[in-house]
């Protein structure tokens, strides 16, 4: 750092400068708050993004909540192969595989259940899927619990869930673990 | 006689009703204030049946989250130095603003009330001795907590208030000198004559140094950043680190108050007080010889909004210098109040003794 010089060293005109910066930003968003209190749109007097009400918008490539993807009659596309789970590096996918109905399909998930406190995010099960029947792109990602079993997510959770909308906000309601519900 | 009380009640419960708003309202001015220079919102969620008025009702939620929090005092502290140090630090703070004149003279029933809290010959000195007692408080809390940090933190308030009330003290020798007077109201009055005419004599512009040195101590004097560092909440975080709930309120609303204070001496000695340039007790004299008369009760309005006006602005720029500047080494503060503050404040007390001997004699 080379040493300061008189006029640094002296302060005052440092100071000036620094409360002049700060001042004309005061100045300057809060000409922009009354501009926009008075009904002019476009400028904004500050960057916050009021979280709740406002989200930025994600990237497609999100990895977000799981979900199932339905077939045109509800049921899950998943064919219980076992892929996922067996690819998880969490080991946090449980399947138990029952056989379908229709005889074109080889089986379907009994069970499917996701322990969300353990995964990892990595997105290999959606990788691994041969159907395209399991993906991350519900938007949601504000999902907690009291609780360890509040975490896990049921088959019939995941089937529920839509994909977020082109802009990356999810458009299913952010589920409530079982652990809060009233 | 009841008519006295009356008055006298009313002069104490203006000033007290005064600082103790502002100083709510200062929570709320401190975190819009810097969230707007930041280019941030600030707080803006505690509502009222869904009304939330642009935050403002966060101070009214803090308060009544610290007063609900519990009260807890460590093992090994001294009960009464402990719950007394708050106390004594608000109390000291609350009544130094007691001799600062909001206004001229008011006519109630026959009577012409000044209007101060408290009419003081010795006004100025009763600030500062006030301000500097209030010290005590923050030395108790160090050193009844028995926590090593606070005992720092207490022992640094003490060593950089008497590095700032000395500076202090010097610097407004000069307004002293040219009002010839330590009485706070023939300060304010001195200042409502007009230089060749036309220019008002405020502080300001008789004693400018004066008033750089005199703002630069008194945020020293309030403990608030850039001179936080008996708090210097990201290394020691100082003398109020055992406080909890409301007790710690009461320190927080100890800097507020002082910055009122600061705000409404500096306002009183270098900004004219109540006064408006070119307004006397009959109304508006321009130098160029226009004139608009007044009748005295708008006077007396237009001065005590004048004043709080000023203190407003005043808290504005302290706000600004608080929500700009990094914090002062230690040393460094050392360094400013001794080696800097001190030697100028001395040098403008000679300069203005020159000035005044040679304004005299022509
Ligand atoms: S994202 Fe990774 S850790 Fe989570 S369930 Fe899929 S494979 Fe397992
Ligand atoms: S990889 Fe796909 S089809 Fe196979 S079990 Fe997992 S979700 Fe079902």
């Amino acid at each position: 750092m080379s040493p300061m010089n008189l006029r640094q060293r002296f302060y005052l005109v440092e100071v000036l400068t620094g409360l002049w910066l700060t001042a004309a930003h005061f100045f300057r968003n809060m000409g922009r708050h009354t501009a926009r209190a008075f009904g002019r749109k476009g400028t904004s007097g500050a960057v916050t993004i009021q979280y709740p009400e406002e989200r930025r918008p994600y990237s497609p490539r999100l990895r977000s909540l799981h979900r199932l993807v339905r077939r045109e009659d509800g049921s899950p596309r998943c064919v219980a192969c076992m892929m996922c789970e067996t690819v998880c590096p969490a080991h946090c996918i449980y399947i138990v595989a029952d056989e379908h109905p229709n005889p074109e399909i080889e089986k379907v998930p009994r069970r499917f259940d996701i322990d969300l406190g353990k995964c990892v995010f990595c997105g290999y099960c959606v990788e691994a899927c041969p159907e395209d029947a399991i993906r991350m792109d519900t938007g949601i990602l504000e999902f907690s619990s009291y609780s360890r079993g509040g975490m896990i997510y049921s088959k019939d959770m995941l089937l529920s869930f839509e994909p977020a909308d082109a802009s990356g906000r999810p458009r299913s309601p952010i589920p409530l673990p079982a652990d809060r519900r009233a | 006689m009841l008519i006295d009380l009356g008055i006298a009640f009313g002069r104490v419960a203006f000033v007290m009703l005064f600082v103790l708003n502002v100083a709510a309202l200062l929570g709320w001015v401190e975190r819009k204030q810097s969230a707007i220079m930041q280019d941030r919102i600030g707080a803006n969620r505690a509502s009222i049946f869904g009304f939330r008025v642009l935050g403002l009702f966060h101070p009214l939620a803090d308060t009544l989250k610290m007063l609900t929090k519990e009260d807890f005092r460590p093992a090994r502290a001294d009960r009464l130095l402990f719950d007394l140090a708050p106390a004594v630090s608000v109390f000291f703070a609350l009544v130094a603003f007691a001799s600062i004149p909001f206004g001229d003279t008011l006519r109630v029933a026959g009577r012409v009330v000044p209007l101060q809290a408290v009419t003081l010959n010795v006004g100025v000195l009763y600030v500062l001795a006030m301000l500097s007692l209030g010290v005590y408080g923050v030395m108790m809390a160090g050193w009844s907590s028995a926590n090593n940090y606070a005992l720092l933190g207490g022992q640094r308030a003490a060593a950089l208030m008497i590095s700032a009330e000395i500076a202090i003290g010097a610097s407004i020798m000069g307004v002293v000198m040219i009002h010839g007077s330590l009485n706070l109201m023939d300060i304010v009055r001195g200042q409502g004559y007009l230089l060749w005419g036309w220019v008002p004599a405020w502080g300001i512009i008789t004693q400018p140094l004066a008033f750089i040195l005199f703002v630069t101590a008194g945020i020293a004097a309030t403990k608030r950043i850039p001179f936080d560092m008996p708090e210097g909440e990201s290394e020691i975080i100082g003398y109020f680190v055992e406080y909890s709930g409301m007790k710690f309120g009461m320190f927080l609303m100890t800097d507020m108050v002082e910055t009122i204070v600061l705000a409404g001496l500096s306002t009183s000695l270098f900004l004219g007080g109540w006064q408006i340039p070119y307004l006397f007790a009959e109304g508006f004299h321009f130098p160029w010889g226009a004139g608009i008369a007044l009748p005295p009760l708008l006077v007396t309005l237009l001065q005590v909004s004048a004043f709080v006006g000023k203190v407003a602005a005043v808290i504005f720029v302290l706000m600004l210098i608080r929500w700009t500047l990094p914090r002062f080494r230690y040393d460094q503060a050392m360094r400013l109040g001794w080696l800097g503050l001190f030697p100028l404040a001395i040098a403008n007390i000679v300069l203005t003794g020159l000035v005044l001997a040679a304004w005299g004699n022509r």
